[in-house]
């Protein structure tokens, strides 16, 4: 006999998505491999690392950490869904392509999706609340100072454009 | 990394999910935030065969100030019990504590008795539900509900007293009395990290403002969080004439460390009595404080 399927309908970048998945299917394999939405990194599999973070209803969360079947019927924002619908990137994803904060590219759908909930949260942070809201995302190539400069940036752009 | 596989159960009251914990007895187990337990099932360290996931029950999502302190139910988020004022002011060691929680990320999913029930040694929340002594409330399906206090609640390393078939509802953190300071000390490898060593201290103060009563419960330091009460060795001083160096040997020598890979277990005892001092002489600050705007209000 085969694993039980439940049948889900998810919020995905503003598009009703259903699928059907066994209990055990991680949101972050569910969005990559249901629904062939890519951009969302994995990385350790088990909340370190951070590139899996996309946002439900809202909020940054570790899709790796999260059961698809569990968000059923919830908003989900993945990298994809940052940028405008013409393709025009977002405020953040322009601050990190003019402050070279990506390098590999790996970790950073990860670092987007949270530079965009902690601006929204947080229109002017300071270093100290850049640190702490980017914390949760682990980036290998290169130091973390141009992501840090990106947030800044980012936040410049969203305020001049407001 | 993947999870082996579960039978799925999605309750969506609470008579309904005791039933089902009823029905799995031992191969029940509770997901609620996950940030725990989800990294255990991906690396397969625990494989149970039935998943209750209470993430449907809106009546277990509640953060309440009631009368004596504050109840945190079963699905409140780590971030909702930290951004709450009310809390914030009914009992300001929550929100010091959860501040050191992983990180924000982490915290917008993860549940406050999720961290109690996963009772890691290491972990903030179960040291201040400890030195609160603060209680869990555990319901079954056609049983009693049990208040179990901290001291009675952490049996042992990711252990709780929490039996098959039970869920923890609700967990609730007293307020402190007039005159009452506390605080939260750690050190990480990381923040974010599990702490090597941390101390989370309460303290009163008499109406000379002399230390009427001192506890600290400490992490990372023995298989449950470690209370102890230096009442005695702060001889009834205020905190300035207290010898604290004597209040940090006492802790050390109380404590009995083991050693791993981030730190050794003298370096960890050495940490320990750092913090706890510093817990204490901060908390006793905060006390004195608060008699100072008693005083000038009253």
């Amino acid at each position: 006999m085969g694993e039980a399927l439940h049948e889900i309908t998810l919020t995905v970048n503003g598009v009703l998505r259903e699928a059907k998945v066994p209990g055990r299917r991680l949101l972050s394999d569910c969005l990559r491999r249901e629904l062939g939405l890519t951009g969302t990194h994995v990385g350790c599999e088990h909340g370190v690392c951070g590139c899996c973070t996309v946002l439900l209803d809202g909020a940054p969360v570790r899709s790796c950490l999260t059961f698809a079947v569990s968000v059923d019927g919830h908003e989900i924002t993945t990298v994809e869904g940052l940028s405008g619908p013409d393709g025009s990137l977002s405020p953040v994803q322009r601050a990190f392509s003019e402050c070279h904060a990506l390098q590999c590219g790996f970790c950073t759908p990860g670092f987007l999706c949270s530079a965009t909930a902690l601006l929204r949260d947080n229109p002017s942070p300071t270093d100290d609340e850049v640190v702490e809201g980017i914390s949760g995302n682990l980036g290998r190539c290169t130091g973390y100072q141009n992501i840090v400069k990106a947030v800044h940036r980012a936040a410049e752009l969203m305020g001049d454009e407001a | 990394m993947k999870p082996s596989a579960f039978d799925y159960h999605a309750p969506r009251s609470l008579g309904e999910t005791l039933e089902i914990l009823a029905g799995a007895g031992p191969h029940g187990k509770v997901l609620a935030g996950g940030q725990s337990l989800i990294p255990l099932l991906n690396m397969r360290l625990a494989a149970p065969s039935h998943l209750v996931d209470i993430n449907r029950v809106a009546a277990l999502d509640t953060v309440s100030v009631e009368e004596g302190g504050v109840r945190v139910g079963a699905l409140a988020r780590h971030a909702a019990v930290e951004r709450s004022s009310s809390v914030a002011r009914a009992q300001p060691l929550l929100r010091a504590a959860l501040k050191l929680v992983a990180h924000p990320v982490i915290r917008n999913r993860g549940t406050v008795v999720g961290s109690l029930v996963h009772a890691d040694p290491s972990a903030e929340l179960p040291a201040v539900l400890t030195v609160l002594d603060g209680s869990v409330r555990l319901a079954r399906h056609a049983g009693p509900v049990r208040e179990v206090p901290a001291a009675a609640f952490f049996t042992g390393p990711l252990e709780s007293a929490v039996e098959p078939g039970e869920l923890a509802v609700s967990a609730f953190f007293p307020s402190l009395p007039p005159r009452t300071g506390s605080a939260f000390c750690e050190v990480a490898r990381r923040h974010g990290d599990y702490a090597m060593a941390g101390a989370a201290a309460v303290v009163s103060l008499d109406e000379d403002l002399r230390i009427a009563s001192a506890r600290v419960a400490c992490v990372s330091v023995g298989p449950v969080p470690v209370l102890l009460d230096v009442s005695e060795v702060c001889a009834h001083r205020p905190a300035a004439s207290v010898d604290w160096a004597a209040v940090a040997r006492d802790v050390r020598d109380r404590i009995d460390p083991e050693g791993d890979i981030h730190a050794t277990a003298a370096y960890r005892r050495h940490l320990t009595g750092v913090l706890a001092e510093r817990a204490l002489r901060i908390a006793a600050q905060e006390a004195a404080d608060e008699r100072a705007e008693e005083t000038s209000h009253g």
